[in-house]
């Protein structure tokens, strides 16, 4: 599966249209880790645990982004956006979506 | 004594903050010149036509930076009288610089040439009127390209 964010794929040519495919998840990390980023958060720096979520969240919400893609018969999905909301502390949302397009190679011109 | 320990937590926080974003900023600056040859453009439409690239796909990042007591309390205070808060301008600028350099790493471990349509999120992890420090999430994610043989 292509993903790109353009609104093609470049050196390939858009050949079918499928819509607009998504995926989220919501998110929570465990209690321990909650209370190890409330200790970073205090003394600044970069909250490591919050960080893997966020990056999990966001494979997770692509994973289902393309599965359904590919339920469809795309073999790739352009135009890709994320959007992440917080949902409570600790917890957060990331929405994947994009259009689900069937690509072909451009044949040069003999 | 509620006083002191404020005082003496405002100082600590001062410490360990300002050490941390010193050194992160030392390893953004070392990172950043490492990777300069990996180019990132905010357009894109540009070279969907383009025949001379071999390969696309996605690459994505994010960062969850707090921000200390110290800053913090700062913030709060510049909340009063208005104005730059520039405790928490360094924030972000870390967050977003740092987000935009693990993409680049992602892109160049693959061999890409370049980076195109970078997009840049942020969203503040506490939702609005919770009592904690903010957490600032920084998403970038952008097209990396690969050309066909670039001499």
């Amino acid at each position: 599966m292509i993903l790109t964010n353009i609104e093609s794929v470049p050196g390939k040519k858009v050949v079918g249209h499928y819509g607009m495919v998504s995926g989220s998840t919501v998110r929570a990390t465990h209690i321990g880790r909650d209370l190890l980023a409330g200790v970073k958060n205090f003394f600044g720096g970069e909250i490591e645990g919050y960080t893997e979520l966020m990056d999990e969240s966001r494979k997770e919400a692509t994973q289902r982004m393309i599965s359904s893609a590919a339920a469809m018969g795309a073999n790739a999905v352009v135009n890709v956006r994320y959007a992440t909301s917080a949902i409570t502390t600790g917890a957060a949302e990331v929405y994947a979506y994009g259009t689900a397009v069937r690509v072909e190679d451009i044949q040069p011109k003999v | 004594m509620e006083t002191l320990i404020l005082i003496s937590c405002l100082v600590i926080c001062y410490y360990t903050g300002s050490t941390i974003e010193k050194k992160h900023y030392e390893n953004i600056k070392a990172r950043e010149a490492a990777l300069s040859k990996t180019l990132c453009m905010t357009y894109g439409k540009a070279f969907s036509r383009s025949t001379k690239i071999k390969n696309s796909y996605l690459v994505s990042s994010s960062v969850v930076i707090g921000c200390d007591y110290f800053k913090a309390f700062l913030a709060y205070f510049r909340n009063l009288f208005g104005g730059n808060i520039s405790a928490y301008e360094s924030v972000l600028d870390r967050g977003k610089r740092e987000a935009i350099l693990r993409m680049k790493e992602q892109a160049s471990a693959r061999k890409a040439h370049a980076i195109i349509n970078t997009k840049i999120e942020t969203v503040m992890l506490d939702p609005l009127g919770s009592k904690e420090h903010p957490k600032v999430c920084v998403t970038a994610y952008g097209t990396a390209i690969e050309y066909n043989n670039l001499d």
